[in-house]
């Protein structure tokens, strides 16, 4: 397998904010790569950065073996980019949209009309933009970046805005997408999407990469302890301490937690009590890992 | 949401399109994107309801208002109202009476009080009654012009019947030529006028707001990770405009030339195609400069506005300049659109051949490359 991209110590910075500060990776061909982050971390401008949107101030971009900048005719076919602002011409409908797009790559209208189709979107064709809800503009969007059938898919921040049940519908999308053998990047503030969707995650903040890997071992990377909950009175905190050994024990009235590296024995404990009432498991996120990487609690909205 | 997508649906990747291609392949792709984005915007202007009144329906709102209004203008009639008989009047030869009728609208009464009254108030420009042999006009010095109008031709009428009454030849005769045909009926001036301005507007609307709004929506930075070349954008923005601006003729001279208005096109009117041409793109050219240096299609509009409006009054789209001061004259022979409405003027009604255009067309397509050139050289992909 060989690099679809390869991002060299890559700087760019705005005045005196470095917005991106020595940044180095590599995504595989047919990967599916995430940059996790919160709003304002870097994701957007390194991206932009890759697909030749903006000039790096310092370090090196090789985008399927070429330098993205300057603009390369060549290059640009093989690449598809779904914007943080869905641009769409105002006042057409899906279907003139898309074989608009797709007519500047040479696509055929008939094949915009098929990705009409895998997006869901055939019975909006004649819907003008202005009227499709979030969820359909995102796919709209998603459907026009893929028409040329690029070989790699730059997707940035694809479901924000979007209720639960469309982003699911669309992360499937995004998943088959990839199925298919595409390279697919996409940054994204939302910590269970990367989780969900990507085999390797980057985690930014403040311009820089902290950690790079799968999502689930950075999580067992961590060695976070698993909390394990009950209903408060189920159980007496100086029993729990009892039966969990070193754990430590929390009660705030709703729930008794025990925090343990040792989940079976306790588990396995608790229910010889028959103390199981209400109980939830939970393992570490990369939550656990930003909080862990940055000593800050992770917000969507910082 | 609620249809459920397709993504269980094949997608066929075994077939994928020909990529980068070159020559030929590259040329016709150039073509189809090129008539896409035109139709993209054409499409995009069409349905955009606030533009189209702006463009085509608000300018020949001027031009059927305008039209109306002075239809008459040359021949303006003044009313009288002619109090008992008076001879000069009612004796007059019936050929000699539709003339006084194309100048005069008589109303006849008995009652002097009361025909007096009107003229005092305004509603009639003079009375007019015979006593013994003298025909007397009673006028309101309140309007000045119309009691001088109305007394000169009341002169001329009785010093016609004094003439014919003692038949000497006359020593001297007087007669008055206009220069051109029919130019004294407004609508001759009146159509190239506001057709200017509203080719003038449409351009440049059309040119600032899609740059702004195209830069805003983030379609440009879109484009520019498409294989398409700037210029094939620019050259459909141009398509478009030139088709608004000849579109705009089309209805224009239709409508003026409606029996109600009567516009009669001279010999060379199809010289003011390329002109409308030549203007499109000097004002689209200024759209561009405008989209440049503004950031939403609010300021775009208002920068816009700023300069079309008072460039309109300045270069005699309104009303003519003949009269206007030298300074006005000179300030607006600056201006491209003076250079576009007296283009169209000489040839659609002044009659004189397309030679005598060429220099307008020079600095309208001069205007353009100026201005263009420093628009391209301002272009930005994105606000940051």
């Amino acid at each position: 397998m060989s690099e679809a991209i390869v991002v060299r110590d890559i700087r760019k910075s705005y005045g005196q904010t470095r917005a991106v500060d020595g940044v180095s990776f590599e995504v595989t061909e047919g990967e599916f790569f995430g940059i996790l982050g919160p709003n304002g971390a870097g994701k957007t401008t390194t991206l932009e950065i890759i697909e030749g949107l903006r000039k790096p101030d310092g370090g090196e971009v090789r985008l399927l073996g070429m330098s993205p900048w300057p603009r390369q005719t060549s290059l640009l076919p093989r690449i598809g980019v779904q914007l943080q602002a869905s641009s769409f011409f105002e006042r057409l409908t899906a279907r003139e949209q898309i074989r608009t797009w797709a007519s500047l790559y040479g696509v055929s209208a008939r094949r915009a009309d098929e990705m009409l189709e895998l997006v869901g979107l055939s019975d909006k064709a004649n819907t003008r933009i202005e009227k499709l809800s979030g969820g359909q503009a995102q796919r709209l969007s998603i459907a026009c970046a893929l028409a040329h059938d690029p070989e790699v898919v730059f997707l940035d921040e694809p479901t924000s805005g979007l209720d639960p049940q469309a982003r699911r519908n669309l992360w499937d999308l995004l998943r088959e997408i990839n199925r298919q053998g595409r390279t697919v990047v996409l940054t994204t503030h939302y910590l269970d999407e990367a989780e969900a969707l990507c085999e390797r995650v980057a985690i930014m903040d403040r311009g820089k990469i902290l950690q790079i890997g799968a999502p689930a071992a950075l999580i067992r990377g961590l060695d976070a302890p698993t909390r394990i909950s009950v209903e408060s009175g189920t159980i007496a905190p100086h029993d729990a301490r009892a039966l969990a050994g070193d754990a430590e024990i929390s009660d705030d009235g709703v729930s008794l937690t025990i925090a343990t590296r040792d989940p079976a024995r306790v588990l396995a404990a608790l229910a010889e009590r028959n103390a199981l009432r209400g109980l939830s498991v939970r393992g570490a996120t990369l939550e656990d890992v930003f909080l862990n990487l940055t000593g800050r609690e992770y917000r969507d909205d910082d | 949401m609620t249809s459920q997508h397709g993504a269980t649906s094949q997608l066929d990747t075994s077939s994928r399109p020909v990529r980068a291609p070159a020559g030929d392949a590259s040329a016709a792709l150039s073509v189809k994107g090129w008539r896409s984005l035109s139709r993209a915007m054409a499409l995009g202007f069409v349905r955009d309801r606030t533009a189209m009144f702006f463009t085509i329906l608000f300018p020949l709102m001027f031009l059927v208002i305008f039209g109306l209004l002075f239809r008459d203008s040359g021949g303006s009639r003044a009313e009288i109202i002619q109090v008992g008989p008076v001879a000069v009047l009612d004796a007059l030869p019936a050929q000699a009476r539709a003339q006084v009728d194309e100048v005069l609208e008589i109303e006849r009464s008995d009652d002097l009080e009361a025909a007096l009254k009107k003229v005092r108030a305004g509603d009639v420009d003079a009375a007019v009654e015979q006593r013994g042999n003298s025909v007397v006009v009673h006028y309101s010095a309140a309007d000045q012009v119309s009691a001088g109008t109305v007394q000169a031709i009341l002169r001329e009428i009785v010093q016609a019947a004094n003439l014919a009454a003692n038949p000497t030849p006359p020593r001297f005769t007087f007669e008055a030529q206009q220069v051109e045909d029919e130019s004294l009926k407004p609508i001759q001036y009146l159509t190239p006028g506001l057709l200017g301005w509203a080719v003038a507007t449409g351009a440049m609307f059309g040119a600032a707001l899609t740059l702004v709004t195209w830069r805003q929506k983030k379609i440009l930075r879109r484009l520019r990770l498409s294989p398409v070349s700037t210029p094939i954008v620019s050259g459909a923005r141009i398509g478009v405009s030139i088709v608004i601006a000849l579109v705009q003729g089309a209805i224009f001279v239709a409508v003026a030339s409606l029996p109600v208005f009567g516009l009669r096109l001279s010999e060379y009117w199809w010289m003011s195609i390329p002109l409308l041409i030549a203007g499109a793109l000097a004002f689209l050219a200024i759209g561009q400069l405008a989209g440049s240096f503004t950031k939403t299609p609010e300021a775009a509009s208002a920068v816009a506005n700023l300069i079309v409006l008072p460039m309109a009054f300045l270069s005699g789209a309104f009303f003519p300049l003949q009269n206007a001061p030298a300074w006005l004259n000179t300030i607006s022979s600056v201006l491209p659109l003076r250079h576009l409405v007296e283009g169209l003027l000489d040839v659609m009604v002044r009659g004189q051949g397309p030679s005598a255009v060429l220099p307008e067309l020079g600095i309208l397509l001069g205007f353009a490359v100026v201005v263009g050139a420093i628009a391209v050289a301002l272009f930005r992909w994105d606000d940051a």
